[in-house]
């Protein structure tokens, strides 16, 4: 309700914001992309994390989630977790197969290599699945904010 | 590399520091929220361990 008032408020004071600078609104439409080019840059987001930003020129987000969802992968991997597979007759750990798809290229990486083949009966197996799992559900949120900057939302 | 609370630290660590950067632009404010949010996985995590405490195994 609050964020609600504050957003209603706000409207008029930026309508005389815009009015006064209308160069200000013109610099965040021209920043905006076409709907399908903000789709080819939220899959390059997906593929690379990190990369969505570094083409969008943020620069620094860019690089801290390149070096970051990676590492934190990375680290799932040296725990022992295990890169599901998507099974029908599983839903759950299916689920989980799709969570760990969404860091993108370093999942296919790591299948071809031969990681994440998991140990269960390794002490820190399910603390390898948690960073895994979160590591690809971050780089989701990311790919998310990466549409938002490219269609000039934020 | 199987102490728990240093998986923990780990784990709050790549956390907050996504979450931080995602949602601030400022760095100062992103260096803020992302300490903000480590303590809160941190203190909460210490929480749950005292609480589950007398629970056996």
């Amino acid at each position: 309700m609050l964020f609600l008032v504050a957003a209603i408020a706000s409207r008029p004071l930026e309508r005389k914001r815009f009015a006064l600078h209308p160069e200000l609104k013109l610099s965040i439409v021209s920043r905006s992309l076409e709907p399908g080019k903000a789709v080819m840059v939220c899959v390059m987001a997906w593929a690379v994390p990190g990369a969505g930003h570094l083409w969008l020129g943020r620069l620094s987000k860019g690089c801290i989630f390149l070096v970051a969802l990676p590492a934190m992968f990375s680290t799932g991997l040296m725990l022992e977790g295990e890169l599901f597979s998507i099974e029908p007759s599983q839903p759950l750990v299916a689920l989980a197969a799709l969570a760990d798809l969404g860091i993108g290229v370093p999942y296919f990486i790591a299948q071809m290599f031969g990681f994440g083949v998991g140990r269960v009966v390794a002490t820190t197996y399910e603390y390898g699945n948690s960073f895994l799992i979160v590591s690809g559900l971050l780089n989701m949120l990311v790919v998310l904010d990466v549409f938002d900057l490219a269609l000039g939302r934020k | 590399m199987q102490s728990h609370f240093v998986l923990m630290i780990l784990f709050a660590g790549f956390v907050s520091l996504i979450f931080g950067v995602l949602m601030r632009d400022d760095p100062i404010k992103q260096c803020r929220t992302a300490a903000a949010i480590f303590a809160g996985f941190v203190l909460v995590g210490i929480l749950f361990t005292w609480l589950m405490y007398p629970f056996p195994l």
